[in-house]
């Protein structure tokens, strides 16, 4: 047990001091987790043989990661990008793919393993790439859309290679592994439910599964996730999102497939659920930790031996590598028209192997495709290549940025900025209505709400509603507040609205944040923790009703509607001022006799200004049309 | 040279649909000395701010309504905007003498095409002839009345390319107005602005 504890804690110190300093740098979390490998690994050596066990368990993280990346693959988006999707990622893919067999064919490697190196250099990192874009405010440029597309089928592509793999098999390489399991222990034989099976009852066992998988997750998941959410226990709703990707992973172990293929599978099946944000934040944590795990027993197993001995091999490899796939994707963006600093944007960020090279390599060596040798190398060049995309997004920043900022000037600007999303938080009977205006007027809006059945009667008229709690910063982000204009808070909770809007205030100063208030003190407290507006939730119906109650007294409509007017224009003048007597006020009392005073002579005010007429003209109080005095023609004769 | 402040009050209900009112509105923009005012924009339910928009004309020396041709007429915030601004006792009445000295002029887009706003066209009446409530509007409150500026078959100027001809035009004889470079009898007396523009304008633009 110690041991455990040990070991655990030497990897989480590892990733805490390595992680946050590789972030700083510009380096990206993925580099992080492997510095800290290395370090803890052949540097320190505080870890060693274990390393290898452990990334079993990590491998898990890869499993998650694919689950993710179902999840976020809608596919109506899909649909929408499928020209670019295709034809970018795809011939990208391919071409590299290609072009580094050809090359490792003729270092007479054989065919098996210099296709495997042609898929695994293919790849470029997803993770380092779209979090720089992000930092960088590079995410809406066409070079930034471009790449996000090539990214999004690289992801993809991942899962037909791991499918493949396993049929490149070198010969030698089973027998070899095979004598070696066979004269280590016979009885640590995998437990499979297909060993036995006939070849078509094989197949009939997968398409079952695989059909199950569907339907089920299809037909059963909601059920069961609104049963769990019914509950209102966080955790247990965490457990079933585990309790699925488990399941899924075991599901497929059995049957003999891939379990990230399942995984990603599940995570297809499920993109369109209303619980989809849930379940992204509910394993988020987990993929990260697991395949930051992942990563650092990556950068413990870096043999330095062969970085040392061959330094100039591998970086003349990296460099090799890198400059190819520049010249692909220069080529393509030539071929699909990518113009001026979009161009070389697409070009350098996409230059480098990625994250998902590791996951394939570690795989290839399962699978006996690869030896450990050519994989250590390998590894040792993705790596690199990694730790130097930093080093092309600053030469694009300094170089070729300011080359094309003259040009970009003398553009017309675009009529319409693209528009941002709106996020309502809750969509109670107060966001619903807010919700409904916009939609009709064709603004995108994403609806949170922790009420399973609100969502569900919100999903039928036509809405993007997530279940979820509003207030946890995993579902903001995974609903998409860094690229949203605003949020709509509406939840039906005085307290964490407030906590809400604080956050938003705190982390993402560039969204507006328009707040429900209860009453008058919780409107203070949301304006003094940063809501940009603030609208009472009966302010505008108590007046609406107020007027129709004057206008069964007899008063005439128009009348009514201008001492409603007069009535809102005062209140919104003393409300600034009571605001700030509020605020002056003692902390804890905070409704006190100064306050109070202030409230009262201000609500005599209302009285005075409701009653002057303009025709005295000292108060402006009244905005209606007032007569001229009697008699006032025969002066403008004389006049004239 | 004397610099002149010109207020424009700008009624236009449907901006977005708008090809040539809204082109002038943000051309006029950017002039300095001008002031745009969109009332649409600031009054969505009709609620004007009679002292704030009393003070503004109080603060220009030239006012301006912009709007396209209703029925004859403004828009109706326009006449909205008159009913309420123009009070006894600030813009007529013995003591309402604020706007006195102020120059006054309309520029509108109309539907029709020219030969229509003639005695013998479908409309029988000349624009100016049609604008004579304002041009008195103008006479009781004291200001000088200048000829209308008029862009007619507006719904079809886009397409002709006559919009960006009109608009530059307009930004000429806004320039001048803040400059002061107007030939102001001149501008009283034509039918309307836009035809002899060169004569009306004097002088270079500094």
């Amino acid at each position: 047990m110690t041991g455990y504890f040990l070991q655990a804690f030497i990897y989480l110190v590892a990733a805490v001091i390595a992680v946050p300093i590789a972030k700083r740098l510009g380096l990206g979390s993925v580099l992080g987790y492997l510095i800290a490998g290395v370090v803890i690994g052949p540097i320190i050596g505080l870890v060693g043989e274990e390393t290898t066990t452990i990334q079993h368990f990590a491998e898990f993280g890869v499993v998650m990661m694919l689950f993710l990346v179902g999840l976020e693959l809608e596919p109506k988006m899909l649909w929408s990008m499928r020209n670019r999707l295709l034809g970018l990622g795809g011939l990208q893919v391919a071409g590299t793919a290609a072009i580094i067999m050809t090359i490792a064919l003729y270092f007479n490697q054989p065919w098996t393993i210099a296709l495997a190196i042609g898929l695994i250099f293919a790849l470029s990192s997803t993770a380092i790439v779209l979090q720089t874009f992000n930092e960088k405010g590079l995410s809406k440029t066409e070079g930034g859309q471009n790449a996000f597309s090539v990214l999004l089928f690289q992801d993809i592509a991942v899962i037909p290679m791991l499918a493949f793999i396993p049929l490149l098999a070198l010969p030698e390489l089973v027998k070899k592994a095979q004598s070696a399991v066979t004269t280590a222990a016979e009885h640590h034989e995998e437990l499979s439910l297909v060993a036995d099976l006939p070849s078509w009852g094989y197949a009939m066992v997968i398409v079952i599964s695989i059909a199950g998988l569907v339907v089920g997750g299809h037909y059963l998941s909601r059920p069961l996730f609104r049963f769990v959410a019914s509950s209102g226990l966080r955790e247990i709703f965490t457990a079933t999102a585990l309790m699925l990707v488990v399941g899924i992973a075991a599901l497929m172990s059995l049957i003999g497939l891939s379990p990230a293929l399942g995984a990603f599978l599940a995570g297809v099946v499920l993109a369109n659920s209303e619980f989809r944000h849930e379940l992204e934040s509910n394993i988020d944590p987990f993929k990260g930790l697991l395949l930051g795990l992942f990563f650092i027993t990556v950068g413990a197993g870096i043999n330095f031996a062969i970085l040392f001995n061959q330094f100039f091999i591998i970086v003349g490899l990296t460099l090799g590598v890198m400059l190819l796939k520049a010249a692909v994707l220069f080529l393509l963006a030539l071929i699909f028209r990518i113009k001026n600093s979009n161009r070389w944007l697409f070009t350098l960020s996409l230059a480098q192997a990625g994250e998902f090279g590791f996951v394939l390599l570690s795989f290839t060596v399962q699978n006996h495709v690869i030896p450990v040798e050519t994989a250590q190398t390998l590894s040792l060049v993705v790596a690199l290549s990694m730790f130097l995309t930093p080093g092309l997004f600053i030469f694009f920043d300094k170089v070729i940025l300011p080359r094309y900022e003259n040009q970009s000037n003398d553009r017309v600007a675009d009529e319409i900025e693209e528009q941002g999303s709106v996020i309502i938080a809750g969509i109670g009977r107060f966001g619903q209505i807010i919700n409904r205006l916009l939609v009709s007027n064709g603004i995108k809006t994403v609806v949170l709400d922790h009420q399973a059945d609100q969502v569900d009667m919100v999903r039928q008229i036509n809405t993007k509603a997530y279940f979820g709690d509003a207030t946890r910063p995993e579902l903001l982000h995974t609903a998409g507040i860094e690229e949203a204009k605003m949020i709509v808070i509406a939840i039906d909770n005085r307290e964490s609205s407030v906590e809400l809007t604080k956050y938003v205030k705190h982390t993402y100063p560039h969204v507006t944040i328009l707040a429900r208030a209860f009453d008058r003190g919780h409107g203070y407290l949301l304006t003094q923790a940063g809501a940009d507006i603030v609208e009472s939730e009966t302010y505008h119906s108590a007046l609406e009703l107020g007027a129709q109650a004057m206008r069964s007294l007899g008063h005439h409509p128009f009348f009514v509607e201008q001492q409603k007017a007069a009535y809102q224009r005062v209140e919104d003048r003393k409300s600034d001022k009571l605001y700030k007597a509020w605020e002056d006020d003692s902390e804890g009392e905070r409704f006190d006799n100064n306050y109070r005073k202030l409230f009262m002579h201000l609500e005599e005010q209302i009285k005075v200004e409701m009653k002057t007429d303009r025709s005295d003209r000292h108060a402006g109080g009244e905005r209606g049309w007032t007569p001229p005095p009697k008699g006032y023609a025969d002066n403008l004769d004389e006049q004239s | 040279m004397a610099k002149k402040k010109v207020l424009i009050l700008y009624a236009h209900p449907s901006p977005r649909r708008s090809e040539v009112n809204q082109p002038l509105f943000n051309a006029c923009r950017n002039i300095e000395g001008v002031t745009a005012i969109d009332l649409y924009h600031d009054y969505p339910t009709y609620n004007i701010n009679i002292d704030r928009e009393q003070q503004r004309l109080r603060e220009h020396d030239v006012v301006i309504f912009q709007f396209p041709l209703y029925w004859y007429s403004t828009p109706s915030i326009l006449k909205e905007w008159q009913d309420l601004v123009l009070e006894y006792g600030f813009a007529y009445g013995s003591e309402g003498t604020e706007l006195h000295g102020k120059k006054f002029l309309c520029a509108l887009t109309a539907g029709g095409k020219e030969d229509a706003y003639q005695s013998e066209g479908y409309n029988h009446y000349t624009v100016r002839e049609l604008l004579h409530p304002l041009e008195q509007m103008a006479s009781l409150t004291g200001m000088e009345y200048l000829a209308p500026f008029t862009l007619f078959g507006a719904r079809t100027a886009k397409e002709e390319g006559r919009k960006d001809v009109h608009v530059k035009a307009w930004k000429q004889l806004l320039t001048a107005l803040v400059e002061d470079r107007i030939d102001y009898k001149k501008a009283q007396q034509v039918e309307k602005l836009e035809q002899s523009l060169g004569d009306i304008v004097t002088g270079e633009q500094s």
